[in-house]
């Protein structure tokens, strides 16, 4: 039995020992669970992949006169941002495209640029043009702002995600005889290809499944700068069917990230467009979990073929909401980079980046056994698989007008 | 036997010719039409791969630049651009040739311009734009 304060000593002296959560499963092979939980002290992981549920508030200073954009409109290269907080605080959303963006009209759209590739492009160190117009008061007369900005100017830049790093993802296949374009890539007809989201045996969630120690304040890698755990991510849903080792076979726990953008790198932090679909923020996480005792690091010992994940017809069966699933697999079966469904061989592929998930679990280690990255202690815990949590479909009750 | 994979742009007054049965007939080379677009009264675009005895390739080529199509090698065509790819291996399934492929031990995507076909299916796959078509 370890704790927190005793690691970060170690790690303060420099004699911590950190792994990664690739390299914890050879180590506990090898030793045993009781020798690694006693030597290692922290595992890291990390994940990279395209996280919708993301965006960033400003404060871009008030300008001289003052203007009150707050209730007015707002652009960041043509990007719509939202207004409805004070004068000079600016929210902008990772999906959110121009008005005259022609979306889906000329289908299937390209999506090339929206608010996730602002957000890469500020923290890029790039100028960005803002444009605002406002009502105008007695205290704020100025009615409207075209300039030039980049992050440095601004008093205040933050990432704030409300749904990140999904803890395991479903396998998206497509039934049907025409191709279709999903937030899961571009999806073959008659399952011409199964396209899966996870870092599977690296992925933060994976290796503590029952979030023993990632919790509400846990500090983390974000974007390549220092974040922490806000909230459980909406749709945080707990209490799905789980395998002995309490991995979830559904998608199930989520977080809510919070970080400084100006310490963030745009090598972690990057636009994607997804053809057909949108635009989305490709987000680096990576969490440290303290080895605190035995079954914390049986958990971060999870290896790719005891994790496993739905296949789901996107076609049909997600966007109607239609229940079961086509068939379980385990992530060490997806990266052969084939899989059978429904008798038929086809081949898999990506949308998270395991080559960027390791990158960022090296880094992580590295930030720790630098002495630049200490644990810290969750303030409270994340809702777990007893906790009564779920995610719910929307209680739809059409509104009738009035005669 | 030569193979060689070339794109040709020709002029919309060379579209209504039958220019693939004459380096068949006259220059006894064996075509593969890998992609085609040709309308009439319009630019036309072609990307062929020719076999043959590396003489009469070099004649057929040479048959086509004199009637005035431009002839260019495939490997200009699509272009991958590994500084924006973050190896997630979206395009790895989308990819008919294997040009495409990843390495299941490093998890890098890497390009393979020879094994190219320039179909373009992987051009919307990627969410990076790391697929350009170079024309």
């Amino acid at each position: 039995m370890k704790t927190i304060q005793e690691i970060n000593e170690k790690i303060r002296t420099g004699k911590a020992v950190v792994v990664t959560a690739e390299e914890i499963i050879d180590i506990v092979a090898e030793k045993g669970l009781k020798k690694a939980a006693r030597e290692v002290d922290v595992v890291t992981t990390g994940t990279f992949g395209p996280m919708c549920s993301s965006g960033a508030y400003f404060n871009i200073g008030h300008s001289k006169p003052r203007i009150k954009i707050g209730g007015g409109t707002c652009t960041l290269n043509d990007i719509p941002c939202y207004t409805g907080y004070a004068a000079v605080d600016i929210l902008l959303g990772a999906t959110a495209m121009a008005d005259h963006d022609p979306r889906n009209s000329v289908y299937p759209g390209e999506f090339r640029y929206g608010g996730a590739h602002v957000i890469e492009e500020l923290v890029a160190g790039k100028s960005v043009r803002l444009q605002a117009e406002a009502y105008g008061t007695d205290c704020y007369p100025r009615k409207s702002l075209d300039t030039l900005i980049e992050l440095k100017d601004m008093n205040e830049a933050v990432l704030f995600n409300p749904r990140n790093c999904y803890q395991n993802y479903n396998v998206a296949v497509n039934l049907s005889d025409k191709i279709i374009y999903t937030y899961m890539g571009t999806l073959r007809p008659r399952i011409g290809n199964a396209n899966y989201c996870s870092a599977g045996q690296l992925s933060p969630l994976m290796n503590d499944p029952l979030y023993k120690t990632i919790g509400i304040g846990t500090r983390i890698f974000l974007g390549g700068g220092v974040g922490y755990i806000a909230w459980q991510g909406t749709q945080h849903n707990p209490g799905v069917a789980r395998l002995e080792n309490g991995v979830p076979r559904f998608p199930a726990g989520t977080l809510a990230v919070i970080g400084d953008l100006k310490q963030m790198n745009s090598q972690w932090l990057k636009g994607a467009s997804f053809t057909g679909y949108g635009v989305t923020l490709t987000v680096g996480i990576g969490i440290p979990i303290p080895l605190l005792n035995e079954e914390i690091a049986a958990c971060t010992a999870v290896r790719d073929d005891q994790i496993v994940a739905q296949i789901v017809d996107y076609s049909e069966g997600y966007p109607q909401i239609i229940p079961g699933s086509l068939g379980e697999v385990t992530y060490a079966e997806l990266k052969t980079g084939s899989i059978t469904v429904q008798g038929k061989k086809v081949p898999t592929g990506g949308i998270s980046s395991y080559k960027c998930a390791r990158e960022i679990a090296a880094e992580l280690k590295a930030w720790i056994q630098g002495g630049k990255f200490l644990l810290s202690d969750s303030v409270a815990p994340l809702p777990s698989a007893d906790s009564g949590v779920k995610c719910k479909l929307l209680n739809e009750r059409p509104f009738k007008k009035k005669k | 036997m030569t193979n060689k994979r070339i794109v040709l742009t020709f002029p919309s007054r060379l579209v209504g010719q039958p220019i693939t049965t004459h380096l068949v007939k006259e220059y006894d080379l064996m075509l593969n039409i890998l992609r085609a677009n040709v309308t009439p009264n319009e630019e036309g675009r072609m990307v062929l791969e020719l076999s043959g005895p590396k003489k009469s390739v070099e004649e057929g080529i040479d048959y086509l630049k004199n009637l005035g199509i431009s002839v260019e090698p495939l490997s200009r065509d699509i272009k991958w651009q590994s500084e924006k790819c973050t190896h997630c291996t979206a395009c790895i399934p989308a990819c008919p040739s294997g040009a495409m492929s990843v390495d299941r031990e490093t998890w890098e995507v890497s390009f393979d311009r020879d094994r190219c076909i320039a179909c373009e299916l992987c051009i919307g796959v990627c969410p990076f734009n790391a697929l350009e078509i170079q024309f």
